[in-house]
């Protein structure tokens, strides 16, 4: 086991996944308790593919990818950040619209100029060898932002997803906390997408925290057992998409799957 | 006394259908006002419009420069998203004290109180309990405490003895007139619950997609409002 981490850890490429998996994982992870709670999860899900969609026309018109990408998705997570909260199925069905038609932009752009290709399918899918050490850099700079933000709100971010009307009435700036939060969800989801593709990352933060409430039943538990396994399922992920080839993204939300299926069997039988 | 709120033909709805109006009354410091009503009378309404939830369609809602927002406590009723919110009693009624300070963090004071109110509200044996797990009195006690931790100077509450036992309910009418009395924080109170008004409190609203009556309680014993809803209130 040691060997094998030896020679894994000699590629250069895996180390960066490896430093930017596990960053991606923390920060996803402990952003995804409150989303979730919310009932914001598609929001995650919107961002990837607005995301997708600004990373092709990046390409096209040949910015720097995360540069230009990181403040559309910003913008995008307070439009989504509204609709969701003017309720009902209309928020929900505006996500949807988002997320089919940036999608769209992005694959009509890309196939106009330089067709379908690898690039694009590693956006769509996640790929380990695309992070180059301006990623790393990058990666490691936002996420000790989004995770010192989390801990200094931490005691705000659990009040306003707990109750709204309760905090607003005692004078927390509700709406501005929600962006904040919409503004950390933005920022993890293009960090994450280079690795795990704009159709998978959304796993990364959804299941690690409904494992974890399957398990728990505080909060503050629930928001570090919801790190652990997030943090430990992407390790094991990178592991196997090292031995057998599998692609990243994907092995890495099979691993969280299997977590989820044995967090609720357990959950069932302690019932 | 100073006055805090003030209420000027107010009148609240949503999708062009106005649920209340004519709303004229005014809140001063110490008092313990009792808002009573028929179920969809706009009692709820008014309330979170008082606390700047929702926004009026007609009048004005003033609030005096006095009228501090961190020194408000406020119990809603219980949302169906919390039901599978995971998070400790504790948990819950700490996060009243979330504004009392800029400090990020709650300090020792804070836990103080929290446990303090938990006492008050006969909680501290579950305070690590999970809120999820509680039966409806428990969660609306933790929600109270929480409400509590908040309220320096103003407590709004919204169907407040709601899944409570009877002997808890008395306490807790006993603990509102004791913080009332000795503390000078000032109650508003939406309820079902006349009797328990009339008894407790110093004035009532009474609403009826308008206002019907507002004045002091024996005015409103007095009024001939007060008889026929005393009336059909034994009747039911």
């Amino acid at each position: 086991m040691l060997e094998l981490m030896a020679t894994m850890l000699s590629y250069p490429f895996m180390i960066r996944a490896f430093v930017v998996g596990i960053l991606i994982a923390l920060c996803s992870s402990l952003l995804g308790v409150s989303l979730v709670l919310k009932r914001y999860s598609m929001i995650g899900d919107g961002l990837s593919h607005v995301a997708f969609g600004s990373f092709a026309v990046a390409m096209v018109f040949n910015f720097a990818p995360m540069t230009f990408t990181i403040p559309v998705v910003i913008l995008a997570a307070f439009l989504l950040l509204r609709l969701s909260s003017d309720n009902g199925i209309q928020g929900d069905a505006a996500t949807a619209l988002i997320c089919s038609s940036a999608l769209a932009i992005g694959i009509t752009t890309a196939s106009m100029t330089t067709g379908l290709n690898t690039d694009i399918n590693n956006f769509l899918f996640g790929s380990i060898l695309a992070l180059n050490n301006h990623d790393v850099i990058l990666s490691i700079v936002l996420s000790i932002i989004v995770l010192t933000l989390f801990v200094i709100f931490y005691n705000k971010l659990f009040t306003v997803t707990f109750d709204e009307p309760f905090a607003s009435a005692c004078g927390t700036n509700v709406h501005g906390y929600n962006m904040l939060l919409a503004f950390l969800t933005a920022i993890t989801i293009v960090l994450g997408m280079r690795m795990m593709g704009a159709l998978l990352i959304s796993g990364l933060i959804v299941f690690p925290a409904l494992t974890a409430m399957r398990l728990c039943h505080h909060f503050r538990q629930t928001i570090i057992w919801s790190a652990v396994l997030s943090v430990g399922c992407m390790t094991a992920g990178l592991l196997f998409s090292y031995l057998w080839g599998a692609p990243t993204g994907a092995s890495v939300v099979l691993t969280n799957l299997f977590c989820f299926i044995i967090a609720s069997l357990v959950a069932r039988l302690k019932r | 006394m100073t006055e805090l709120l003030r209420c000027e033909n107010v009148a609240f709805g949503y999708d062009g259908n106005i649920i209340s109006q004519d709303i004229n009354f005014s809140v001063h410091e110490g008092e313990y006002l009792c808002i009573v009503g028929e179920n969809g009378s706009g009692k709820s309404t008014l309330m979170r419009g008082l606390l700047g939830l929702t926004a009026p369609v007609a009048g004005k809602i003033k609030a005096s420069a006095s009228l501090c927002r961190n020194g408000i406590g406020y119990l809603p009723q219980q949302s169906p998203l919390q039901s599978d919110f995971p998070a400790s009693v504790s948990e819950v009624v700490l996060s009243g004290r979330q504004n009392k300070h800029f400090w990020p963090f709650y300090n020792r004071e804070d836990k103080k109180v929290a446990i303090n109110n938990m006492r008050l509200l006969q909680i501290e044996s579950i305070k690590n309990k999970s809120y999820q797990q509680l039966s409806g009195g428990q969660k609306q006690r933790v929600l109270l405490a929480r409400a509590l931790c908040a309220a320096s100077s103003m407590l709004f509450l919204d169907e407040p003895v709601t899944g409570f036992d009877p002997l808890i309910e008395h306490d807790f009418y006993d603990l509102l007139d004791h913080l009332n009395r000795r503390h000078k924080l000032t109650i508003i109170m939406v309820t079902h619950d006349i009797e328990a008004s009339l008894e407790h409190a110093t004035h009532i609203l009474h609403l009826a997609q308008r206002q019907l009556f507002f004045g002091t309680v024996e005015e409103y014993r007095r009024s001939e409002i007060s008889a026929l809803f005393l009336r059909e209130g034994n009747h039911a």
